[in-house]
């Protein structure tokens, strides 16, 4: 009676785990037998990755993984979004929680050869400060004894640390785990100074509940190249991300964007041909169909494109583009050719 | 002796109506002064428990009624932080209640939540027929249809509605009612398996109830949301929510173990030995005589350990599910609403739907309590 | 093995499967070889992943300097302390919430449940009232209730003192600041004293138990102790010059500094679980002194007992055979609970160490190794001394 009842409620449960599927293949069979990728964003950063209210996620760090997914499937829209919080992201990522890690995470020599590899660059950053404007603070050295907001696993919590210590002044550290959490409680004065990437913080702003009373300090503390990850084990996948993202880049500066993908596919410029997939076979090299670069920008536009549309100067978190220019408009964006 | 006779102011021919006691042994005074004033101790007493009540009263009503806003928008809010912001609930009332889940779709939900109330008023109807069926259904046939409703299922005609996006109270009830149909047999299994004779069994009983009982419920759910790929085979993945309801289930259970092992411990040991003497074997014997005393007597226990469940499901938002709290608490992240008033006005509402359900469980387990009570304690 | 002994009874003739001991050998080994192989898989496909992934593993990493800052540790700890010292750091945080934790909701709890049996009709209700609204929300919810409430109605240091005021006593959204005390060379005679004044108090009630039973003399024991442990200190204190001062915090442009500083985590964290706590201890009070039979108490009456006494020497002592056990479990409750600390950024073991060391290291399975057996430690060494003090109490049958 037992072992019957028993074999039913086996296969009873059976059916409950639909997303059950084993195979040991590298990741990009994977998501491709599985027809979506997993992937690793924030728990919300307006411009980087957040739901709206209809729990769609947008932003910078979303289109890329939207990017990747047009370039293996076709189709912009074949992505499953785990938001995580800083701290348990690299174990979500080494675990086989999600296939790639995009959610702006600072690329240092560590965090390369413990956690996974890095595939690029999506953003330049640097760490800042915010203060209440009321504290007549102009520099980050005036800040001794103050009480600094940050998020728990971070480099940001260790750069802060860092640039305290090395500058002799004293403060009090409050970790939260989550941006929601550091917001709050900054806004509420639980601290004098928030301090996280730049591009957060410009982010953050306009969340507070009189974000005219803050200012962002000019002082940049450390350097925040921020990029996709991908785990170490796996440099098929890590090409097709890694081309995905040069060929978000390439596009910006060849000016292919989605809305003329299409005629400029048929260009005669033998680059243009060879990045979109009219002419050789880039795309099949790394597994992924030949025209996945005119497929990405189709689905996403090209670099430019997703930066005005997210952070750019006509959104509320209002980013010049700086560093993140091409490096023929004065930035240091720069990808390797596609040939 | 004829005086005495006609002496009528001495005997009454007829009976004196019944007169009320004087005021001072009963009425409201006589209440106050034997329930709040009796000795200069229960007045201090009382006077304690007024000041108590005027610090607490007065700023709720005043806040939650009196001075909060009841129309309007963000807006209205922003204009007066000192009251409660009930619009907050009423605009992202639908979000609370069903997540993200597929608006077209939502009537499965309706339909599933209808289902469930109408099975509970069912069961807590004393007179309704077929009360056992009822019951069985409901613990063991309804979650699974419920789930393949909620879930969907393409060859009927149901789109997928990915666990992705269930969110708001129904993923609050979709934990809860999982993690209370999976502990309690469960439990039972595991309490018996920690009585049991074979010394294998019962120490792998004990090893796994003390576990999990030993552990915090954040650095389970923590590792069966992030590390648990890395104890499968390359490839195979299992629904997140899958694998949260499965950590809070096996969590309840060895809880649910120890009330169990309570009640099977409190069973003479002459109804052990009646039910061999009659020829009974283990199974027969512990499903027709021990475990129906035994979990008639922990019926309050396993009612609360229902109730701890239910407030456990908070816990999911740690690792990213968004039930209500968590959904809540995302929504309070939202600019339009960074108002002092509204984080306050959606911890009270979380708060309040949870109190219900739990107060109402623990009503129910009470009533229960009394009337299966057949007169063997007290 | 009962099944052993019924089993030889019968004639050992029996067809194998028809043996309840041998049948309860094959399921025993099944069972086990399936524990087994449970076990082994998981083992192996966890090193087999963690092989193939690159994930670093053993316990090397503890050495290694953290280079983050904590909030609040109770043993020294810098940036430049290693991944071993923080998760000290983390434990000790975890054991303070736990015990302050304990001690307060135990003293809460029982006088809310002690009023809820309370001849006072409101007074009741108030605890009525306290214990069902309590226990039945979550207790993180709790935390977070408590977290916006201790923290954003309080004003900031900035609008309370000027720069470089010196204070001794100020409640603001940084915490409770007060000033710290200085120990001066002699105080260690004020310790001593205490020591010898509670040794002292001992021996007293020994001596002073002896001679009640001797002599049937009640000896006011409670007040010369209290003289003692209090009046013995003073009187050293005051003899040796009164070597302590207090050292005020600072405010300086941004907050105050120096002082001992009660962060608000802290206090949100104790208050939620402290009041949640109360509700559930509350509850095994009341019923705990309920399932002392009303003879008992009537009794005590016989024998002119104060209430007081009779609720101290008769009451309590029956009651608390039956409070412990389940008080046991709320104090492990309590102390696992205290891992929610994590929502509220008090960096606890579960916070500091399973958070941000596990993510600066990478190496989660170890470092969810040692959460977990500090907790289980922690469970069993609670479970040991309670059932140690549980048997010192039982009731002894003559």
């Amino acid at each position: 009676m037992t072992l019957k009842n028993a074999l039913m409620t086996g296969a009873a449960l059976a059916t409950l785990i639909p997303a059950m599927s084993a195979q040991a293949a590298g990741t990009l069979d994977n998501v491709k037998e599985k027809g979506f990728i997993q992937c690793g964003v924030s728990t919300g950063l307006p411009g980087f990755s957040a739901p709206d209210d209809k729990g769609n996620w947008s932003g910078l760090d979303v289109d890329y993984c939207r990017a990747l997914s047009a370039a293996v499937f076709g189709d912009p829209d074949k992505v499953k979004y785990t938001p995580l919080s800083a701290k348990v992201r690299f174990t979500a990522l080494q675990s086989g929680e999600i296939d790639i890690l995009s959610r702006n995470t600072t690329w240092t020599m560590s965090r390369d050869t413990d956690f996974g590899n890095f595939v690029g660059v999506m953003y330049y950053d640097g760490q800042g400060f915010m203060i209440p404007k009321a504290l007549e603070v102009s520099s980050a050295t005036e800040l001794d004894g103050a009480a600094v907001c940050t998020q728990t696993g971070t480099t940001t919590e260790l750069n802060v640390a860092d640039f305290f210590r090395s500058n002799g002044l004293n403060y009090t550290v409050v970790a939260f785990e989550k941006y929601d959490e550091v917001v709050a409680a900054y806004d509420s004065g639980r601290c004098d100074v928030y301090t996280t990437d730049r591009s957060g913080l410009a982010a953050q702003l306009p969340k507070m509940s009189k974000p005219e009373e803050h200012m962002i300090l000019p002082d940049i503390i450390s350097k925040e190249p921020l990029g996709p990850v991908v785990r170490a084990d796996d440099a098929a996948w890590e090409d097709a991300a890694r081309w995905t993202l040069n060929c978000l880049v390439n596009a910006e500066e060849m000016g292919v964007t989605s809305a003329n993908v299409m005629d400029m596919a048929k260009s005669d410029d033998p680059n243009l041909q060879r990045m979109l997939g009219a002419e050789g076979a880039l795309g099949s090299k790394i597994g992924l169909p030949d025209d996945f670069c005119a497929q990405v920008v189709a689905g996403v536009g090209n670099y430019g494109e997703i930066y005005e549309r997210h952070v750019g100067t006509s959104t509320p978190i209002n980013l010049e583009r700086g560093l993140n220019a091409l490096w023929k408009d004065g930035g240091i964006l720069y990808a390797p050719p596609m040939r | 002796m004829s005086e005495s006779t006609q002496s009528k102011a001495v005997v009454n021919d007829t009976l004196i109506e019944a007169r009320p006691a004087p005021s001072s042994a009963t009425g409201p005074l006589r209440w106050l002064q034997d329930n709040l004033f009796g000795g200069w101790g229960n007045t201090l007493l009382t006077l304690l428990s007024l000041w108590l009540i005027w610090l607490v009263l007065p700023g709720a009503l005043q806040w939650s009624l009196i001075d909060a806003v009841w129309t309007g928008g963000s807006d209205a809010c922003r204009a007066n932080p000192d009251g409660a912001c009930w619009p907050f609930i009423t605009q992202r009332w639908d979000q609370f209640l069903y997540g993200f889940y597929e608006e077209s779709e939502r009537w499965r939900v309706n339909l599933v939540l209808a289902g469930l109330f109408a099975g509970i008023a069912w069961l807590v109807w004393e007179r309704a027929p077929a009360r056992n069926l009822v019951g069985l259904f409901m613990l063991f046939g309804f979650p699974l249809l419920a789930y393949l409703f909620l879930y969907g299922v393409p060859a009927l005609g149901l789109p997928v509605v990915s666990t992705d996006q269930w969110g708001g109270f129904m993923l609050t009830l979709v934990i809860a009612l999982t993690g209370i149909v999976v502990s309690l047999p469960l439990g039972v299994v595991l309490a018996l398996g920690r009585r049991s004779q074979m010394p294998v069994v019962r120490s792998l009983c004990i090893i796994f109830i003390e576990f999990w009982r030993g552990v915090p419920l954040i650095t389970v759910l923590f590792m069966a949301s992030v590390m648990f790929p890395l104890f499968l085979p390359d490839g195979v993945t299992v629904d997140q929510l899958l694998r949260a309801m499965v950590g809070v289930s096996l969590f309840a259970s060895a809880y649910m173990a120890e009330v169990v092992r309570g009640g099977l411990q409190a069973i003479s040991k002459g109804q052990y030995e009646g039910a061999s003497s009659l020829g009974l074997g283990y199974w027969q014997s512990m499903r027709l005589v021990i475990l129906p005393q035994a979990l008639k007597i922990v019926i309050p226990g396993i009612v609360n350990t229902f109730i701890g469940l239910f407030k456990d499901t908070t816990l999911v938002l740690i690792i990213g599910l968004l039930d209500l709290l968590g959904m809540v608490q995302s929504a309070l992240a939202d600019a339009q609403w960074s108002i002092r008033s509204v984080p306050y006005t959606g911890y009270v509402f979380v708060g309040f739907v949870f109190w219900c359900s739990c107060y109402g469980m623990a009503i129910y387990s009470r009533r229960l309590e009394e009337k299966l009570n057949t007169g063997h304690s007290k | 093995m009962a099944a052993d002994s019924t089993g030889s009874n019968t004639p050992s003739r029996a067809v194998f499967w028809r043996d309840p001991s041998k049948r309860a050998l094959i399921f025993q080994f099944i069972v086990f070889a399936l524990a087994a192989w449970f076990v082994w898989v998981i083992v192996d496909n966890t090193a087999t992943n963690m092989r193939n992934r690159g994930v670093a593993t053993g316990f090397g990493f503890l050495d290694i300097q953290a280079g983050f800052g904590i909030i609040q540790s109770l043993i020294p700890y810098s940036e430049a302390s290693s991944y071993g010292r923080a998760f000290w750091v983390g434990l000790c945080n975890t054991l303070l919430v736990a015990i302050v934790g304990i001690v307060l909701a135990t003293v809460l709890g029982f006088l809310v449940g002690i009023a809820r049996l309370s001849p006072n009709w409101l007074l009741a209700k108030v605890a009525t009232v306290y214990v069902e609204t309590f226990r039945n929300i979550p207790l993180l919810l709790q935390i977070f209730f408590w977290y916006s409430a201790v923290l954003k109605p309080l004003p900031g240091p900035r609008s309370l003192h000027e720069a470089g005021d010196q204070v001794f006593f100020s409640v603001n959204n940084r915490g409770v600041v007060m000033a710290e005390p200085v120990f001066g060379a002699g105080f260690s005679w004020v310790l001593w004293a205490l020591l010898a004044a509670l040794a002292g108090t001992w021996f007293i009630r020994r001596w002073a138990r002896r001679r009640q039973e001797k002599t049937g003399q009640p000896f006011p024991v409670l007040l010369t102790g209290l003289a003692l442990v209090f009046g013995l200190p003073l009187l050293a204190f005051l003899l040796t010059g009164m070597p302590l001062h207090f050292e005020p915090a600072q405010m300086s442009r941004f907050s105050l500094r120096g002082g001992v500083t009660i962060i608000p985590e802290l206090i949100a964290l104790l208050l939620a679980l402290v009041v949640y706590t109360a509700a559930f201890i509350a509850e095994i009070v009341r019923a705990g002194i309920q399932s002392v039979s009303h003879g008992q108490s009537e009794a005590a009456q016989a024998l002119n007992l104060s209430p007081g006494q009779a609720l101290r020497l008769v009451i309590i002592p029956q009651a608390l055979r039956v409070i412990i056990p389940p008080l046991t479990s709320q104090y492990l409750n309590l102390t696992k609970n205290s891992s929610l600390a994590t929502a509220i950024a008090y960096p606890d073991l579960v916070s500091v160490f399973a958070g941000t060391v596990l993510n600066q290291t990478g190496q989660a399975v170890e470092v969810m190794a040692i959460t977990l057996a500090v907790y289980l430690l922690l469970s069993l060494l609670t479970s040991m001394f309670m059932n140690w003090y549980n048997h010192r109490i039982r009731l002894v049958e003559r």
